[in-house]
C-alpha cells in the first residue's frame, strides 16, 4: 500500500479556509504591546480567530504565524494542545456538560443522556442544521451548582433534565447579560 | 471567638465587584500601608505571617519571594487563577465577588517582589469572571493602582489578563509559564526555578489567587490577628469548598484546621447530606490529594488515626500537616467532594482515572502510560471483567509514577497516584466483593466482544454489530 502524505505547500487553496479579516488583525495586533515577545499573544489571537471565524483554520494558522513571526506548525502545535480550539467547524452553539466527579454524581451523566436524545446526536458531533454541538468538558468550577453545563459562554447551573427544553428553546441561551470588556467577542461574532 | 470572614466578607454584598464598595470597607488600605514600607520588610512581614500559597503546594510564600536574585531588572508575577482541580471554586468566588481584593493583593505582591509586569493566568472557561476581572482591572488603572508611580511611590506595575485555552496541566507554574509564551503547555525541568528563569527567561513568581487575596488583610488587620488563626503550622483563614450530594453546596472561610465532619456536617457549612445519607468516601483537598473513608465505617476507638485501618476518618483536621497522619498528599485546595453511601466505588474510581488519562500533557512515559493504564483497568473493573490482581497492579502503577519516585517532570502523577492508591487500599474490600459476584463467563464476555482495556473503545452493548477493527486479536 501506497502512503499518501499531505505536502502542506499543495493544499488547495479552497481547502484553507477562510483567513483573517483586517478587524481580526487590529485586534491581535492590539495585545502586542502587553508581552516582550510576539509569540505570547498567540493564546489571545487564537481566542480572537475563533471567536470570528467559529474555528482555527489553515489559513489563519499561516496568517497568524505571519503576522507573529513563528513557523505555522508552532502555532499548529499550539492549536492542537488545548481543547478549547478546533480547526473542523462546530454548531453555532457548543454544548460543554461537565462530566468531573461532583457533577457525576449530581446527575450529569444522566443529563448528557438525556441531552444526545433530544439532539439526536452523540458526544463529539453536530446537529444537521449546524445549530449546536455536544462535548464533555473537565470541572467547570462551579461544583456547587453541578450538575453544570457551558453553552458556549454561558453557565446554565443545576440542570435538571426537566429543564432542558426551556434552556434549548430559548435563543439567548449562549448569551452573557452583563457588561462586557471589548478585549475579546462573543463567539460567532463575524460568521 | 466567633470568626469574622475575611476573604468573603463582601460575597453577596450589592455591587461587590466594583471599587466604591471595595474601598467604603477598607479597601486599597493595606496597599497604602506596603507600598508605605520598603519592599525587603514586606517581604520579612509576609515571611513572619508564614503565609502558606493556597494553590495547593503549601510553600509560604515570602520564602518562595526571597529565592528572586538580587541583581535584575525585570521580574514577572504570574497569578495563578487556572482554578482546574476538580471540585475546586474558591478562585472563582474571590473573582466574581471580590476581584479588587484580588488586585490589591497583586500591588502588595508585586511591590514586595519589584515585580514589573503581572499577568493573571485564568482558565478559559471563565468567561463571565473575565469580564468582571478586566472591568476591575480597568478601574484600578484609571485609580492609579496599576501603572505608573502608584500612590507616589514611585512604583510602576502594569497588570493584563492572559486566558488560557482548556488544559489541567497549565495550572502547573513552569506549565502555565509555557502556556503563557505561546506554546503548549508542557511543565518544565526544574532546575531553573521560576524564581532564578521563568516567564521569558526573567526571574519569575508564580501565586495562586487566594494565596494573593490574603495580603491586604494581614497588612490591615496586622501579624497578631493573622498568628492568631489556625493551628500550629497553618496560620490565616481559608476558603472551603463543599460539594455533592449535601444540603448546602458551597464555599466557606474558616481558620485553617477545619474538620472534614465540620465541613460536611456543619450548620454554618455543608449542612449534612441530603436525605440523611452517610458519607462513603470524602476526596478533601481537591481530587488529587487522596481519600478519607466516611461516616459508614465505624469510629477508631484510639487517638491515632491509623490509614490501615477501616475506621471513620472525618475528623481529620484541614490544614497542612494533619492531613498527613491520614495518608493523604497534602491540603491541596481544600475543597472535598462528599461521595454518598450509595455510590459505586469502581465508577469513583472510574471518573478520576479517566481525568488524569486525560489530562496528562504526555511529556514523562511514566506518567502518560501510567495514567492511561490506571484508566484502562478502572474501565475492565467497571465493566465487570475485573481481575483480583487489577487491584495489586493498580497500586504498583501509583508507587511507580510522579515526582516522588523520580519519574517525572511535574506533580501530576503524583496527584493521580494518591487518590487512585488512598481508594483501592481503603476500599478493597469492596471491589473484591465486585469482582468475586461477577460470573466468569459474563466478564469473558465483556473481554471477547470488546477490550475494555482499550484507551477509548466503547463498552458495548448486546445488540452493538462489531466493526472488524473493533474485534480483539487473541
Ligand atoms: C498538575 C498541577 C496542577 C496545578 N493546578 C493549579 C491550579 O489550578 N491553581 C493553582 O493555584 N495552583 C495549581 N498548581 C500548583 C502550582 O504549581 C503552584 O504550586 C502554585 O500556583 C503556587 O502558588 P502558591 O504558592 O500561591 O500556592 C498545580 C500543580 C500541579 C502539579
Ligand atoms: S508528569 Fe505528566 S503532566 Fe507532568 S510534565 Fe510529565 S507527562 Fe506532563
Amino acid at each position: 500500500m501506497a502512503w499518501e502524505t499531505i505536502n502542506r505547500r499543495t493544499i488547495a487553496d479552497e481547502d484553507l479556509g477562510p483567513g483573517l479579516t483586517v478587524a481580526i488583525k487590529d485586534k491581535i495586533r492590539a495585545f502586542l504591546p502587553r508581552y516582550p515577545s510576539k509569540r505570547a499573544v498567540l493564546l489571545p489571537a487564537l481566542h480572537i480567530t475563533q471567536e470570528a471565524l467559529g474555528r482555527i483554520t489553515l489559513r489563519s494558522m499561516r496568517e497568524i504565524a505571519e503576522l507573529l513571526e513563528m513557523p505555522p506548525s508552532a502555532v499548529m502545535d499550539v492549536v492542537t494542545f488545548y481543547s478549547h480550539f478546533w480547526t473542523k467547524p462546530r454548531g453555532k452553539k457548543l454544548i460543554c456538560v461537565c462530566r468531573s466527579l461532583t457533577c457525576e454524581l449530581m446527575g450529569g451523566k444522566r443529563l448528557l443522556d438525556v441531552l444526545k436524545e433530544r439532539l439526536g446526536i452523540d458526544e463529539g458531533e453536530t446537529t444537521p442544521d449546524g445549530e449546536y454541538s455536544l462535548m464533555t468538558e473537565e470541572c467547570l468550577a462551579a461544583c456547587e451548582y453541578g450538575p453544570c453545563m457551558l453553552i458556549n459562554e454561558k453557565l446554565h447551573k443545576c440542570v435538571s433534565p426537566a429543564d432542558l427544553d426551556g434552556i434549548l428553546a430559548d435563543p439567548n441561551n449562549d448569551k452573557l447579560d452583563m457588561p462586557r470588556s471589548d478585549l475579546f467577542d462573543p463567539p460567532g461574532h463575524g460568521m | 471567638m466567633a470568626f469574622e470572614p475575611v476573604l468573603m466578607r463582601n460575597v453577596g454584598v450589592p455591587n461587590s465587584t466594583s471599587l466604591d464598595v471595595y474601598k467604603s470597607s477598607g479597601g486599597y488600605a493595606g496597599a497604602a500601608k506596603a507600598l508605605a514600607m520598603q519592599p525587603g520588610d514586606v517581604v520579612d512581614l509576609v515571611k513572619k505571617a508564614n503565609l502558606r500559597g493556597r494553590g495547593g503546594a503549601g510553600f509560604p510564600a515570602g520564602i518562595k519571594w526571597t529565592f528572586l536574585p538580587a541583581e535584575r531588572d525585570i521580574t514577572y508575577l504570574c497569578v495563578n487563577a487556572d482554578e482546574s482541580e476538580p471540585p475546586t471554586f474558591c478562585n472563582r468566588i474571590t473573582i466574581e465577588s471580590d476581584p479588587h481584593m484580588l488586585l490589591e493583593g497583586i500591588l502588595i505582591a508585586g511591590f514586595a517582589t519589584r515585580t514589573t509586569v503581572a499577568y493573571i493566568y485564568m482558565r478559559g472557561e471563565f468567561m463571565e469572571q473575565f469580564h468582571i476581572l478586566q472591568k476591575a482591572v480597568d478601574e484600578a488603572y484609571a485609580a492609579g493602582y496599576f501603572g505608573r508611580n502608584i500612590l507616589s511611590s514611585g512604583y510602576d506595575l502594569e497588570c493584563y489578563i492572559h486566558r488560557g485555552a482548556g488544559a489541567y496541566v497549565c495550572g502547573e507554574e513552569t506549565g502555565l509559564i509555557e502556556s503563557l509564551e505561546g506554546k503548549r503547555g508542557w511543565p518544565r525541568i526544574k532546575p531553573p526555578f521560576p524564581a532564578v528563569e521563568g516567564l521569558f527567561h526573567k526571574p519569575t513568581v508564580v501565586n495562586n489567587v487566594e494565596t494573593l487575596a490574603c495580603l491586604p488583610h494581614i497588612f490591615t488587620r496586622g501579624l497578631d490577628w493573622w498568628l492568631s488563626l489556625g493551628t500550629e503550622n497553618s496560620k490565616g483563614p481559608k476558603m472551603y469548598c463543599v460539594s455533592g450530594p449535601v444540603n448546602r453546596p458551597g464555599c466557606y472561610e474558616a481558620p485553617l484546621g477545619l474538620s472534614v465532619r465540620e465541613l460536611i456536617y456543619g450548620e454554618d457549612f455543608g449542612g449534612g447530606i441530603r436525605d440523611g445519607k452517610k458519607v462513603k468516601v470524602v476526596l478533601p483537598g481537591g481530587i488529587s490529594m487522596g481519600a478519607l473513608r466516611g461516616d459508614t465505617f465505624p469510629k477508631n476507638p484510639g487517638d491515632e488515626p491509623d490509614p490501615t485501618q477501616d475506621y471513620d476518618e472525618l475528623d481529620c483536621r484541614l490544614d497542612f500537616d494533619d492531613v498527613r497522619r491520614y495518608g493523604l498528599l497534602g491540603l491541596g485546595t481544600a475543597a472535598a467532594v462528599v461521595v454518598p453511601e450509595d455510590a459505586d466505588m469502581r465508577d469513583v474510581l472510574l471518573n478520576l482515572a479517566r481525568f488524569y488519562a486525560h489530562e496528562s500533557c504526555g511529556q514523562c512515559t511514566q506518567c502518560r502510560e501510567g495514567t492511561s493504564w490506571m484508566y484502562k483497568v478502572a474501565r475492565r473493573i467497571a465493566a465487570g471483567a475485573g481481575r483480583a490482581c487489577d487491584l495489586d497492579l493498580l497500586v504498583e502503577v501509583t508507587e511507580n509514577m510522579g515526582m516522588m519516585p523520580g519519574m517525572s517532570i511535574c506533580g501530576l502523577p503524583d496527584g493521580a497516584a494518591w487518590p487512585v492508591r488512598t481508594i483501592v487500599q481503603k476500599f478493597r474490600k469492596e471491589f473484591e466483593e465486585h469482582i468475586r459476584a461477577q460470573s466468569p463467563q459474563a466478564a469473558a464476555e465483556v473481554i471477547r466482544r470488546t477490550n475494555p482495556a482499550a484507551y477509548d473503545l466503547p463498552i458495548l452493548g448486546p445488540g452493538h454489530r462489531l466493526a472488524p477493527r473493533e474485534v480483539v486479536q487473541s
